[in-house]
């Protein structure tokens, strides 16, 4: 097994199963889509597979290894780009993006990242005076810097402008044909070509958690008591 | 290593450009050691024999300010969550978090301290293993504080828990801190009380990061 699979993963939250029974394989190359509404685990499961959180059951495997077993070379493997950008409003773009270099392995290529982005002319501002689009493409130029094999992506176009989502396409297209893999969770269609796609929400256990109609059944069910 | 001297460089470097958290703590412990001579009264033997208690004291509620934002910040950008993933092993990402909240907050304590020392009338006697034990001290607050601050992210009031849970265990720290001020002026060797405090600071060193690292991770999830 040469790619990125998962088993039999389940995901619990504040007691309530969020998804259960859900299986993955993406091999290299490939590109799979996490695809659901609002609250179905999209988030939840890029943790689980970026290896933040741990699955109530089943497991995730690297290159056929699990990544219980061996995490510190699978981290060195992965990048992940999460809601927050992680991004310091004090450090200036150039230093937010060595800063994260530094972490990695990898030899680093902080002027591509930042050309590739577009965030050049940007490099010495103060991150805080980035709007949410630049603030969200220094976040993505993380993974342009430091290359690694697997890129876990939650709704990386949100806040982008047309052109910087058609430079992230080019860059996912780019990090596909070198055998790279892409996990990526969206909203909205992302322009991958021949990408895998799963509904996280097919998983769900128990569909009334999404909209938090338990909740108000529970607290009806007080009131009339 | 790389990583670690980046994490270190990376907070003090943000430190350096929001000095205004750094002076807080300073403003506070130079406040509230000057607040003891209006309630004790200004009598200069009086503040002399109470100096060492009171320089530690203060010390110690001062730093206290600063652990609320140790983690925090990180924890909120996300900054954490790459930590945890990154390749390097998370203990080592604390320690690093550790190093610069002691450089950027233990050290400035230790420049006001010989500052506050001559207010309070601290016999001359007394400086050379204030400064020994302060080192050795702020070092050990940094490393129990950090491991408090761990443990109470996320939570709701965290800084009120926090103070419940890191005060208790900084209590040896008083003692023997102080005791080793107060013996050098009454003209005993101090080595005793700052040999217990190294070995305190050894084995702060050995657990705190480990248990910050299973705090931590715990907080992302």
């Amino acid at each position: 097994m040469d790619g990125f699979t998962g088993t039999g993963l389940a995901c619990i939250r504040s007691e309530r199963i969020v998804f259960a029974g859900l299986d993955f394989s993406v091999a290299p190359g490939e590109a799979l889509v996490l695809t659901g509404p609002n609250g179905s685990g999209k988030s939840s499961l890029l943790r689980l597979m970026a290896g933040i959180a741990r699955p109530a059951a089943g497991h995730i495997a690297w290159q056929g290894v699990p990544v219980a077993e061996d995490p510190e070379r699978y981290f060195a493997d992965m990048h992940y780009v999460g809601h927050r950008d992680a991004v310091k409003a004090a450090l200036s773009v150039r230093e937010n993006l060595a800063f994260h270099c530094a972490l990695r392995t990898a030899a680093p290529d902080i002027d591509g990242a930042l050309e590739t982005t577009g965030l050049s002319a940007l490099a010495d501002l103060p991150a805080r005076m980035l709007s949410a689009g630049q603030t969200r493409r220094l976040a993505l130029a993380r993974m342009l810097a430091a290359p690694a094999r697997l890129w876990l992506l939650d709704e990386p176009t949100v806040a982008l402008d047309t052109r910087s989502v058609a430079r992230l396409q080019t860059a996912i297209a780019d990090h596909r044909a070198g055998g790279g893999i892409v996990v990526a969770s969206t909203n909205v269609p992302l322009g991958i070509d021949d990408a895998a796609t799963i509904n996280v929400s097919v998983h769900a256990r128990d569909d009334e958690t999404l909209w938090g109609d338990a909740v108000a059944d529970e607290s009806a069910a007080g009131d009339s008591a | 290593m790389n990583a670690f001297f980046a994490l270190v460089g990376r907070d003090i470097r943000i430190a350096l450009r929001q000095l205004s958290d750094t002076f807080m703590v300073i403003v506070f412990f130079v406040i509230a050691a000057a607040l003891f001579p209006f309630g004790v009264g200004a009598e200069p033997n009086l503040l002399a024999r109470m100096a060492p208690g009171i320089l530690w004291v203060t010390a110690l509620l001062s730093a206290m300010l600063s652990f609320d934002r140790l983690f925090q910040n990180d924890f909120e950008d996300g900054t954490l969550d790459l930590l945890v993933i990154a390749p390097q092993p998370l203990w080592l990402a604390a320690l690093a978090k550790i190093a610069a909240h002691w450089l950027t907050t233990g050290v400035p304590l230790l420049v006001a301290t010989p500052l506050i020392g001559i207010m309070l009338n601290l016999e001359p006697e007394g400086y050379g293993v204030l400064m020994v034990a302060m080192a050795l001290g702020t070092a050990i607050i940094s490393l129990i504080g950090a491991l408090g601050a761990a443990l109470t992210l996320g939570s709701r009031r965290s800084g009120v828990l926090l103070s419940l849970l890191v005060l208790p265990l900084v209590i040896p720290v008083l003692i023997f801190g102080a005791g080793a001020v107060e013996a050098s002026i009454g003209g005993f060797p101090a080595a005793q009380q700052l040999l217990v405090m190294g070995g305190l600071l050894l084995a702060c060193l050995v657990l705190c990061p480990w248990g910050c690292a299973i705090a931590l991770k715990t907080a992302a999830e």
